[in-house]
Protein backbone atom coordinates (compact mmCIF):
# COMPACT_ATOMS: atom_id res chain seq x y z
CA UNK A 1 0.00 0.00 0.00
CA UNK A 2 1.29 3.36 -1.00
CA UNK A 3 0.77 5.19 2.28
CA UNK A 4 1.46 2.28 4.58
CA UNK A 5 4.50 4.07 6.03
CA UNK A 6 2.23 6.74 7.49
CA UNK A 7 0.96 4.23 10.06
CA UNK A 8 4.31 4.18 11.79
CA UNK A 9 5.14 7.02 14.12
CA UNK A 10 8.88 6.44 13.70
CA UNK A 11 8.43 7.04 9.97
CA UNK A 12 6.54 10.28 10.58
CA UNK A 13 9.34 11.38 12.93
CA UNK A 14 12.01 10.37 10.44
CA UNK A 15 10.33 12.27 7.66
CA UNK A 16 9.85 15.35 9.84
CA UNK A 17 13.53 15.26 10.85
CA UNK A 18 14.63 14.84 7.24
CA UNK A 19 12.42 17.70 6.01
CA UNK A 20 13.85 20.00 8.69
CA UNK A 21 17.46 18.88 8.22
CA UNK A 22 17.38 19.01 4.40
CA UNK A 23 17.23 22.83 4.09
CA UNK A 24 19.97 23.20 6.74
CA UNK A 25 22.32 21.00 4.74
CA UNK A 26 21.27 22.67 1.50
CA UNK A 27 21.90 26.22 2.74
CA UNK A 28 25.22 25.35 4.37
CA UNK A 29 26.22 23.46 1.23
CA UNK A 30 25.86 26.52 -1.00
CA UNK A 31 28.51 28.27 1.07
CA UNK A 32 30.69 25.20 1.56
CA UNK A 33 31.04 24.84 -2.23
CA UNK A 34 31.46 28.56 -2.92
CA UNK A 35 34.24 28.77 -0.33
CA UNK A 36 35.82 25.46 -1.48
CA UNK A 37 35.31 23.82 1.90
CA UNK A 38 34.23 20.33 0.81
CA UNK A 39 37.31 18.74 2.36
CA UNK A 40 36.89 20.83 5.50
CA UNK A 41 33.34 19.55 5.92
CA UNK A 42 34.59 16.00 5.52
CA UNK A 43 37.17 16.59 8.26
CA UNK A 44 34.50 18.00 10.59
CA UNK A 45 32.24 15.02 9.79
CA UNK A 46 34.95 12.49 10.58
CA UNK A 47 36.02 14.37 13.69
CA UNK A 48 32.73 13.35 15.27
CA UNK A 49 34.40 9.98 15.77
CA UNK A 50 36.91 11.60 18.11
CA UNK A 51 34.13 13.62 19.74
CA UNK A 52 32.27 10.40 20.51
CA UNK A 53 35.49 8.73 21.70
CA UNK A 54 36.44 11.50 24.11
CA UNK A 55 32.86 11.56 25.35
CA UNK A 56 33.05 7.82 26.01
CA UNK A 57 36.28 8.30 27.97
CA UNK A 58 34.50 10.76 30.23
CA UNK A 59 31.55 8.40 30.53
CA UNK A 60 29.11 10.63 28.64
CA UNK A 61 26.29 8.50 27.24
CA UNK A 62 24.63 11.03 24.94
CA UNK A 63 27.60 12.61 23.21
CA UNK A 64 25.82 15.17 20.96
CA UNK A 65 26.36 18.20 23.22
CA UNK A 66 29.88 17.17 24.05
CA UNK A 67 30.59 16.57 20.37
CA UNK A 68 29.24 20.02 19.52
CA UNK A 69 31.65 21.57 22.01
CA UNK A 70 34.52 19.50 20.62
CA UNK A 71 33.76 20.46 17.00
CA UNK A 72 33.50 24.15 17.89
CA UNK A 73 36.96 24.05 19.47
CA UNK A 74 38.29 22.07 16.53
CA UNK A 75 36.87 24.60 14.07
CA UNK A 76 38.49 27.51 15.89
CA UNK A 77 41.73 25.51 16.18
CA UNK A 78 41.92 24.70 12.48
CA UNK A 79 41.15 28.30 11.48
CA UNK A 80 43.71 29.69 13.86
CA UNK A 81 46.34 27.20 12.73
CA UNK A 82 45.65 28.05 9.07
CA UNK A 83 46.48 31.70 9.69
CA UNK A 84 49.72 30.80 11.49
CA UNK A 85 51.29 28.47 8.98
CA UNK A 86 52.59 28.77 5.45
CA UNK A 87 51.38 25.27 4.59
CA UNK A 88 48.38 25.09 2.24
CA UNK A 89 44.91 24.71 3.74
CA UNK A 90 44.74 21.30 2.08
CA UNK A 91 47.80 20.07 3.98
CA UNK A 92 46.64 21.50 7.31
CA UNK A 93 43.27 19.78 6.88
CA UNK A 94 44.91 16.54 5.80
CA UNK A 95 47.00 16.49 8.97
CA UNK A 96 44.00 17.26 11.23
CA UNK A 97 41.96 14.65 9.38
CA UNK A 98 44.53 11.89 9.87
CA UNK A 99 45.05 12.75 13.51
CA UNK A 100 41.44 12.99 14.66
CA UNK A 101 40.29 9.85 12.85
CA UNK A 102 43.20 7.81 14.20
CA UNK A 103 42.65 9.14 17.72
CA UNK A 104 38.94 8.33 17.53
CA UNK A 105 39.53 4.79 16.31
CA UNK A 106 42.26 4.12 18.89
CA UNK A 107 40.06 5.19 21.79
CA UNK A 108 36.90 3.47 20.57
CA UNK A 109 38.65 0.21 19.72
CA UNK A 110 39.97 -0.38 23.22
CA UNK A 111 39.15 -3.93 24.26
CA UNK A 112 37.92 -4.63 20.73
CA UNK A 113 34.76 -2.62 21.23
CA UNK A 114 34.60 -0.65 17.99
CA UNK A 115 31.64 -2.61 16.59
CA UNK A 116 29.37 -0.88 19.12
CA UNK A 117 29.90 2.42 17.36
CA UNK A 118 29.48 1.40 13.72
CA UNK A 119 25.92 2.79 13.79
CA UNK A 120 27.54 6.22 13.73
CA UNK A 121 29.12 5.42 10.38
CA UNK A 122 25.92 5.12 8.38
CA UNK A 123 23.49 6.73 10.82
CA UNK A 124 19.86 5.88 11.52
CA UNK A 125 17.14 8.43 10.95
CA UNK A 126 14.42 6.00 12.05
CA UNK A 127 15.45 6.23 15.71
CA UNK A 128 15.23 10.03 15.82
CA UNK A 129 13.49 11.34 18.95
CA UNK A 130 11.10 14.25 19.32
CA UNK A 131 13.74 16.15 21.28
CA UNK A 132 16.21 15.74 18.43
CA UNK A 133 13.62 17.07 16.00
CA UNK A 134 13.22 20.18 18.16
CA UNK A 135 16.98 20.67 18.20
CA UNK A 136 17.06 20.40 14.40
CA UNK A 137 14.27 22.97 14.14
CA UNK A 138 16.35 25.29 16.33
CA UNK A 139 19.36 24.74 14.09
CA UNK A 140 17.30 25.52 10.98
CA UNK A 141 16.24 28.80 12.54
CA UNK A 142 19.83 29.53 13.57
CA UNK A 143 21.16 28.76 10.08
CA UNK A 144 18.66 31.05 8.37
CA UNK A 145 19.30 33.84 10.89
CA UNK A 146 23.05 33.41 10.45
CA UNK A 147 22.74 33.63 6.67
CA UNK A 148 20.77 36.85 6.98
CA UNK A 149 23.69 38.32 8.88
CA UNK A 150 26.79 36.77 7.35
CA UNK A 151 26.11 35.36 3.87
CA UNK A 152 27.02 38.55 1.96
CA UNK A 153 30.39 38.68 3.72
CA UNK A 154 31.09 34.99 3.12
CA UNK A 155 30.28 35.23 -0.59
CA UNK A 156 32.53 38.26 -0.91
CA UNK A 157 35.37 36.42 0.86
CA UNK A 158 34.90 33.56 -1.62
CA UNK A 159 35.52 35.99 -4.49
CA UNK A 160 38.46 37.93 -3.02
CA UNK A 161 39.62 38.17 0.59
CA UNK A 162 41.42 41.49 0.22
CA UNK A 163 38.42 43.04 -1.47
CA UNK A 164 36.24 41.73 1.37
CA UNK A 165 38.54 43.37 3.91
CA UNK A 166 38.32 46.74 2.18
CA UNK A 167 34.53 46.38 2.37
CA UNK A 168 34.81 46.12 6.19
CA UNK A 169 34.40 42.36 6.45
CA UNK A 170 36.10 40.69 9.41
CA UNK A 171 37.42 37.71 7.48
CA UNK A 172 38.64 35.63 10.43
CA UNK A 173 35.37 35.89 12.33
CA UNK A 174 33.19 35.41 9.29
CA UNK A 175 35.01 32.18 8.46
CA UNK A 176 35.25 30.99 12.05
CA UNK A 177 31.59 31.62 12.84
CA UNK A 178 30.61 29.69 9.72
CA UNK A 179 32.75 26.70 10.73
CA UNK A 180 31.25 26.83 14.23
CA UNK A 181 27.76 26.67 12.74
CA UNK A 182 28.87 23.81 10.52
CA UNK A 183 30.26 22.00 13.58
CA UNK A 184 26.99 22.43 15.51
CA UNK A 185 24.91 21.11 12.63
CA UNK A 186 27.19 18.12 12.12
CA UNK A 187 27.25 17.30 15.86
CA UNK A 188 23.46 17.24 16.17
CA UNK A 189 22.73 15.40 12.94
CA UNK A 190 25.53 12.82 12.80
CA UNK A 191 23.58 10.14 14.68
CA UNK A 192 20.82 10.52 12.13
CA UNK A 193 22.80 10.63 8.90
CA UNK A 194 26.15 9.04 9.69
CA UNK A 195 29.81 9.97 9.34
CA UNK A 196 30.18 8.48 5.86
CA UNK A 197 27.11 10.24 4.49
CA UNK A 198 26.98 13.71 6.00
CA UNK A 199 29.43 15.35 3.62
CA UNK A 200 27.45 14.11 0.59
CA UNK A 201 24.21 15.50 2.00
CA UNK A 202 25.83 18.91 2.37
CA UNK A 203 27.67 18.95 -0.97
CA UNK A 204 25.34 17.28 -3.48
CA UNK A 205 22.22 19.49 -3.43
CA UNK A 206 24.33 22.64 -3.75
CA UNK A 207 26.48 21.06 -6.47
CA UNK A 208 23.36 20.21 -8.48
CA UNK A 209 21.85 23.65 -7.85
CA UNK A 210 25.05 25.28 -9.06
CA UNK A 211 24.62 23.73 -12.48
CA UNK A 212 21.16 25.27 -12.91
CA UNK A 213 21.36 28.54 -10.99
CA UNK A 214 21.84 31.98 -12.53
CA UNK A 215 22.27 33.94 -9.31
CA UNK A 216 22.73 33.49 -5.56
CA UNK A 217 19.00 33.45 -4.84
CA UNK A 218 18.21 30.69 -7.34
CA UNK A 219 21.32 28.80 -6.18
CA UNK A 220 20.02 28.82 -2.60
CA UNK A 221 16.45 27.89 -3.42
CA UNK A 222 17.29 25.17 -5.99
CA UNK A 223 19.63 23.66 -3.42
CA UNK A 224 16.88 23.62 -0.78
CA UNK A 225 14.39 22.14 -3.25
CA UNK A 226 16.74 19.38 -4.39
CA UNK A 227 17.70 18.54 -0.80
CA UNK A 228 14.09 18.31 0.41
CA UNK A 229 12.92 16.26 -2.57
CA UNK A 230 15.76 13.74 -2.32
CA UNK A 231 15.22 13.44 1.45
CA UNK A 232 11.52 12.66 1.09
CA UNK A 233 12.12 10.20 -1.75
CA UNK A 234 15.03 8.64 0.13
CA UNK A 235 13.18 8.12 3.42
CA UNK A 236 10.04 6.66 1.87
CA UNK A 237 11.80 4.36 -0.58
CA UNK A 238 14.23 3.13 2.08
CA UNK A 239 11.19 2.08 4.12
CA UNK A 240 9.82 -0.07 1.31
CA UNK A 241 13.09 -1.59 0.16
CA UNK A 242 14.64 -1.94 3.63
CA UNK A 243 17.89 -0.07 3.02
CA UNK A 244 19.82 2.67 4.85
CA UNK A 245 17.95 5.99 4.48
CA UNK A 246 20.96 8.33 4.49
CA UNK A 247 22.65 6.57 1.61
CA UNK A 248 19.36 6.34 -0.30
CA UNK A 249 18.90 10.11 0.03
CA UNK A 250 22.44 10.57 -1.33
CA UNK A 251 21.64 8.34 -4.33
CA UNK A 252 18.56 10.43 -5.15
CA UNK A 253 20.60 13.63 -4.82
CA UNK A 254 23.29 12.14 -7.07
CA UNK A 255 20.64 11.27 -9.66
CA UNK A 256 19.33 14.85 -9.56
CA UNK A 257 22.89 16.12 -9.99
CA UNK A 258 23.38 13.89 -13.05
CA UNK A 259 20.03 15.04 -14.48
CA UNK A 260 20.96 18.69 -13.95
CA UNK A 261 24.25 18.27 -15.80
CA UNK A 262 22.55 16.43 -18.67
CA UNK A 263 19.68 18.91 -18.97
CA UNK A 264 22.19 21.74 -19.05
CA UNK A 265 24.00 20.05 -21.94
CA UNK A 266 20.77 19.33 -23.83
CA UNK A 267 19.04 22.69 -23.36
CA UNK A 268 22.12 24.85 -23.75
CA UNK B 1 60.66 62.99 -0.90
CA UNK B 2 59.67 62.59 2.80
CA UNK B 3 60.20 66.23 3.43
CA UNK B 4 57.52 67.38 1.03
CA UNK B 5 54.73 69.33 2.65
CA UNK B 6 51.30 67.88 2.89
CA UNK B 7 48.71 70.56 3.41
CA UNK B 8 45.28 69.46 2.38
CA UNK B 9 45.21 65.77 1.77
CA UNK B 10 47.86 63.21 1.13
CA UNK B 11 49.20 59.76 1.90
CA UNK B 12 52.67 59.41 3.32
CA UNK B 13 54.41 56.05 3.45
CA UNK B 14 57.71 55.95 5.34
CA UNK B 15 60.22 53.10 5.57
CA UNK B 16 57.58 50.49 4.91
CA UNK B 17 59.14 47.03 5.23
CA UNK B 18 57.39 43.67 4.94
CA UNK B 19 59.02 40.43 6.04
CA UNK B 20 57.72 36.87 5.97
CA UNK B 21 59.84 35.08 8.55
CA UNK B 22 63.35 35.99 7.38
CA UNK B 23 62.50 36.82 3.80
CA UNK B 24 62.32 40.53 3.09
CA UNK B 25 59.61 41.20 0.50
CA UNK B 26 59.49 45.00 0.59
CA UNK B 27 62.28 47.06 2.12
CA UNK B 28 62.22 50.72 3.18
CA UNK B 29 59.58 51.86 0.76
CA UNK B 30 58.91 55.60 0.86
CA UNK B 31 56.18 57.45 -0.95
CA UNK B 32 54.34 60.72 -0.69
CA UNK B 33 51.16 61.13 -2.70
CA UNK B 34 49.03 64.21 -2.88
CA UNK B 35 45.41 64.12 -3.82
CA UNK B 36 44.65 64.03 -7.52
CA UNK B 37 47.97 62.29 -8.07
CA UNK B 38 48.30 59.04 -9.94
CA UNK B 39 51.33 56.98 -8.99
CA UNK B 40 52.28 53.95 -11.06
CA UNK B 41 54.30 51.18 -9.44
CA UNK B 42 56.06 49.04 -12.03
CA UNK B 43 58.59 46.23 -11.89
CA UNK B 44 59.01 42.54 -12.65
CA UNK B 45 57.02 39.79 -10.94
CA UNK B 46 58.11 38.87 -7.44
CA UNK B 47 59.35 42.31 -6.44
CA UNK B 48 56.64 42.86 -3.83
CA UNK B 49 54.22 45.12 -5.69
CA UNK B 50 51.09 43.30 -4.59
CA UNK B 51 52.57 42.86 -1.09
CA UNK B 52 52.99 46.62 -0.88
CA UNK B 53 49.28 47.11 -1.61
CA UNK B 54 48.31 44.44 0.92
CA UNK B 55 50.39 46.22 3.56
CA UNK B 56 48.70 49.54 2.81
CA UNK B 57 45.36 47.71 3.13
CA UNK B 58 46.50 46.55 6.62
CA UNK B 59 46.02 42.98 5.49
CA UNK B 60 49.55 41.91 6.40
CA UNK B 61 51.91 43.15 9.14
CA UNK B 62 54.62 45.64 8.27
CA UNK B 63 57.09 47.97 9.95
CA UNK B 64 57.37 51.63 9.11
CA UNK B 65 54.43 53.95 8.89
CA UNK B 66 51.53 54.90 6.68
CA UNK B 67 49.99 58.27 7.50
CA UNK B 68 47.04 59.95 5.91
CA UNK B 69 45.82 63.46 5.91
CA UNK B 70 42.19 63.66 4.90
CA UNK B 71 40.66 67.09 4.39
CA UNK B 72 43.30 68.72 6.55
CA UNK B 73 43.18 66.47 9.63
CA UNK B 74 46.10 64.15 10.17
CA UNK B 75 45.86 60.39 10.56
CA UNK B 76 42.18 60.14 9.92
CA UNK B 77 41.46 56.71 8.52
CA UNK B 78 40.83 57.22 4.86
CA UNK B 79 38.32 55.36 2.73
CA UNK B 80 40.35 53.00 0.60
CA UNK B 81 38.97 51.66 -2.66
CA UNK B 82 40.61 48.54 -4.00
CA UNK B 83 40.59 46.86 -7.40
CA UNK B 84 42.17 43.41 -6.97
CA UNK B 85 44.25 41.66 -9.57
CA UNK B 86 42.59 38.28 -9.40
CA UNK B 87 39.21 37.02 -8.35
CA UNK B 88 38.88 33.48 -7.10
CA UNK B 89 35.48 32.31 -8.31
CA UNK B 90 34.95 29.26 -10.52
CA UNK B 91 33.67 29.94 -14.02
CA UNK B 92 30.40 28.17 -13.18
CA UNK B 93 29.93 30.33 -10.10
CA UNK B 94 26.21 31.06 -9.59
CA UNK B 95 26.86 34.69 -8.74
CA UNK B 96 25.42 37.36 -11.00
CA UNK B 97 26.98 40.78 -11.52
CA UNK B 98 24.08 42.24 -9.49
CA UNK B 99 24.82 39.80 -6.67
CA UNK B 100 28.50 40.72 -6.72
CA UNK B 101 27.83 44.44 -6.52
CA UNK B 102 25.09 43.86 -3.94
CA UNK B 103 27.25 41.84 -1.53
CA UNK B 104 29.99 44.45 -1.88
CA UNK B 105 27.98 47.60 -1.23
CA UNK B 106 25.17 46.41 1.03
CA UNK B 107 24.47 44.35 4.14
CA UNK B 108 21.02 43.38 2.86
CA UNK B 109 21.28 39.59 2.44
CA UNK B 110 21.35 38.73 -1.25
CA UNK B 111 20.49 35.03 -0.85
CA UNK B 112 16.90 35.96 -0.05
CA UNK B 113 16.67 37.99 -3.28
CA UNK B 114 17.34 41.55 -4.38
CA UNK B 115 14.61 44.03 -3.49
CA UNK B 116 13.77 47.14 -5.56
CA UNK B 117 15.74 49.53 -3.33
CA UNK B 118 18.95 47.51 -3.48
CA UNK B 119 18.43 46.94 -7.20
CA UNK B 120 18.37 50.69 -7.68
CA UNK B 121 21.60 51.10 -5.67
CA UNK B 122 23.25 48.39 -7.74
CA UNK B 123 22.10 50.06 -10.95
CA UNK B 124 23.43 53.45 -9.94
CA UNK B 125 26.76 51.87 -8.90
CA UNK B 126 27.16 50.20 -12.29
CA UNK B 127 25.97 53.29 -14.12
CA UNK B 128 29.15 55.16 -13.11
CA UNK B 129 31.11 53.28 -15.75
CA UNK B 130 28.27 52.38 -18.08
CA UNK B 131 28.01 48.67 -17.32
CA UNK B 132 24.40 48.35 -16.17
CA UNK B 133 23.69 46.07 -19.15
CA UNK B 134 25.80 43.37 -17.45
CA UNK B 135 23.58 43.17 -14.34
CA UNK B 136 21.97 39.82 -15.11
CA UNK B 137 25.08 38.07 -16.43
CA UNK B 138 26.98 35.63 -14.27
CA UNK B 139 30.41 36.85 -13.17
CA UNK B 140 32.04 33.96 -15.03
CA UNK B 141 30.48 35.10 -18.32
CA UNK B 142 31.94 38.57 -18.69
CA UNK B 143 35.26 39.74 -20.13
CA UNK B 144 38.32 40.97 -18.24
CA UNK B 145 37.69 44.57 -19.30
CA UNK B 146 34.05 44.42 -18.20
CA UNK B 147 35.11 42.99 -14.84
CA UNK B 148 37.59 45.85 -14.40
CA UNK B 149 34.80 48.37 -14.80
CA UNK B 150 32.59 46.50 -12.35
CA UNK B 151 35.41 46.32 -9.77
CA UNK B 152 36.07 50.00 -10.27
CA UNK B 153 32.35 50.78 -9.84
CA UNK B 154 32.43 48.96 -6.49
CA UNK B 155 35.68 50.64 -5.40
CA UNK B 156 34.14 54.05 -6.16
CA UNK B 157 31.07 53.44 -3.99
CA UNK B 158 31.46 55.29 -1.65
CA UNK B 159 34.05 57.58 -3.22
CA UNK B 160 37.41 56.69 -1.60
CA UNK B 161 40.29 58.96 -0.55
CA UNK B 162 42.83 56.50 -1.79
CA UNK B 163 42.31 54.11 -4.69
CA UNK B 164 44.57 51.06 -5.05
CA UNK B 165 44.62 49.20 -8.34
CA UNK B 166 46.50 45.92 -8.67
CA UNK B 167 47.49 45.20 -12.27
CA UNK B 168 44.32 46.29 -13.99
CA UNK B 169 46.10 45.60 -17.28
CA UNK B 170 45.85 41.82 -16.83
CA UNK B 171 43.40 40.33 -19.32
CA UNK B 172 42.39 43.61 -20.98
CA UNK B 173 43.21 44.46 -24.60
CA UNK B 174 45.26 47.54 -25.49
CA UNK B 175 42.30 49.61 -26.65
CA UNK B 176 40.29 48.77 -23.55
CA UNK B 177 43.29 49.59 -21.43
CA UNK B 178 43.88 53.10 -22.74
CA UNK B 179 40.19 53.78 -22.22
CA UNK B 180 40.54 52.47 -18.67
CA UNK B 181 43.54 54.71 -17.95
CA UNK B 182 41.57 57.66 -19.23
CA UNK B 183 38.70 56.85 -16.84
CA UNK B 184 41.10 56.48 -13.89
CA UNK B 185 42.91 59.66 -14.80
CA UNK B 186 39.66 61.64 -14.97
CA UNK B 187 38.43 60.19 -11.66
CA UNK B 188 41.27 61.56 -9.55
CA UNK B 189 40.69 65.05 -10.89
CA UNK B 190 36.92 64.93 -10.44
CA UNK B 191 36.91 63.43 -6.96
CA UNK B 192 40.19 64.47 -5.28
CA UNK B 193 41.41 60.90 -5.12
CA UNK B 194 45.00 59.68 -4.75
CA UNK B 195 45.66 56.62 -6.85
CA UNK B 196 48.35 53.96 -6.59
CA UNK B 197 48.35 51.62 -9.56
CA UNK B 198 50.51 48.52 -9.81
CA UNK B 199 51.04 47.71 -13.47
CA UNK B 200 53.24 45.96 -16.02
CA UNK B 201 52.24 48.40 -18.73
CA UNK B 202 54.91 51.07 -18.30
CA UNK B 203 54.42 52.40 -21.80
CA UNK B 204 50.65 52.76 -21.53
CA UNK B 205 50.54 54.37 -18.09
CA UNK B 206 53.38 56.85 -18.60
CA UNK B 207 51.07 59.28 -20.40
CA UNK B 208 48.80 59.46 -17.35
CA UNK B 209 50.95 58.91 -14.24
CA UNK B 210 52.38 61.78 -12.19
CA UNK B 211 55.13 59.59 -10.81
CA UNK B 212 56.40 56.19 -11.79
CA UNK B 213 58.09 54.08 -9.14
CA UNK B 214 60.12 51.07 -10.17
CA UNK B 215 60.43 48.15 -7.79
CA UNK B 216 63.31 45.76 -8.46
CA UNK B 217 64.79 42.59 -7.03
CA UNK B 218 67.15 43.07 -4.12
CA UNK B 219 70.72 42.69 -5.22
Amino acid sequence: MMFEWMNYSFMINALAAAIIAAPIFAILGTMVISNKMAFYTDVIGHSTLTGIAIGVLFGITDPAWFMALFLVFLAIGINYFKTKTKASADTVLGVFFAFVVALGIVILSRNGGFARYTSYLIGDVLTVSLEEIYILAGLLFLTIAYFFIASNSLYLISINRSLAMTRKVNVFWAETSFTILLGLVVAFSIKMVGILIINSLIILPAAAARVLAKDIKSYTFYSIGISVISSILGIISSFYIGIASGATIVLFASAIYALSVMSKKIFK
Amino acid sequence: MNQETCLHCCTKIENLTVKFDDTVIVENFNLHINCKELIAVVGPNGTGKTTLLRAILEEIPYTGSVHYRVKGSLDEKPMIGYVPQKLHFDLDSPISVSDFVGISISKTPIFAGIGPRLKQQIQSTLLQFGVTHLMDKKIGEISGGEMQKILLSIAMRPIPNLLLLDEPDAGVDTYGLSLFYKIISDLRKQHDISIIMVTHDLEGISAYADKIITMGHRS
